[in-house]
């Protein structure tokens, strides 16, 4: 099990901060596929980042079960 | 004297003084402060506040990259960067980021690509709350 926690834009689409999807390994362009299967809303934000353990992630990287993994839409601090 | 890098994510009201002290040096001839205040228009709309969310971990992470790069980018001593988190009203302040340098030029320089660099990589949100209604800035194309 993976834990993904979602901020912003994403964080309403989902309707919660943090869900689980059942695997135990993952790379992100499969994670970022089967978030936009699951959510078909994301397809409505201007894309999106991953991060795992609190870096920016490409899509090639492996994601494991322990790993914290955060779905980042475009930000807009400042 | 050692290079200081200090970044800070707050719900409390930010004050320019604690971040102007902070980078404060009896080297620097200058001292450049950028302070990021909320309007009460967007695009012909009125605004009536503003409200920040933030990864807050990998937010400081982004920002003390920000430092290190603005560090050995510019000849400059220090820097500081401070952001809010939740409500920020009308004429409030969202971000102060203040360098000091030897010379000016430099702390004008890192200032900008701070401010520019926090705006592009820094995982914060704004949802912007307007007379009729709310929406997450730059979320959607």
């Amino acid at each position: 099990m993976i834990n993904i926690k979602y901020f912003g834009i994403a964080k309403e689409i989902v309707g919660n901060d943090v869900a689980f999807i059942e695997s135990s390994t993952i790379s992100v362009a499969d994670l970022r596929q089967r978030m936009n299967e699951q959510y078909k809303a994301f397809k409505q934000i201007k894309g999106y980042m991953v991060a795992v353990n609190q870096e920016y992630a490409i899509d090639s990287q492996i994601i494991n079960a322990d790993d914290e993994v955060a779905i980042i839409p475009p930000v807009s601090g400042g | 004297m050692k290079n200081k890098i200090n970044v800070v994510i707050s719900e409390e009201t930010l004050s320019i003084d604690t971040v102007y002290q902070d980078v404060h040096d009896e080297l620097c001839g200058g001292i450049c402060l950028f302070v990021g205040t909320v309007r009460n228009k967007n695009k012909g709309k009125n605004v009536t506040h503003l409200d920040f969310e933030t990864y807050t971990p990998m937010a400081l992470k982004e920002m003390n990259k920000i430092g290190q790069r603005a560090v050995d980018q510019y000849d400059i001593q220090h820097i500081s960067i401070f952001h809010r988190s939740g409500y920020v009203g009308i004429k409030d302040i969202a971000v102060i980021i203040a360098v000091s340098s030897i010379h000016r030029d430099a702390c004008f320089q890192a200032c900008q690509f701070a401010i520019d660099t926090l705006k592009e990589t820094v995982p914060i949100w704004k949802k912007e709350h307007l007379d009729d209604g709310s929406y997450w800035v730059g979320a959607r194309p």
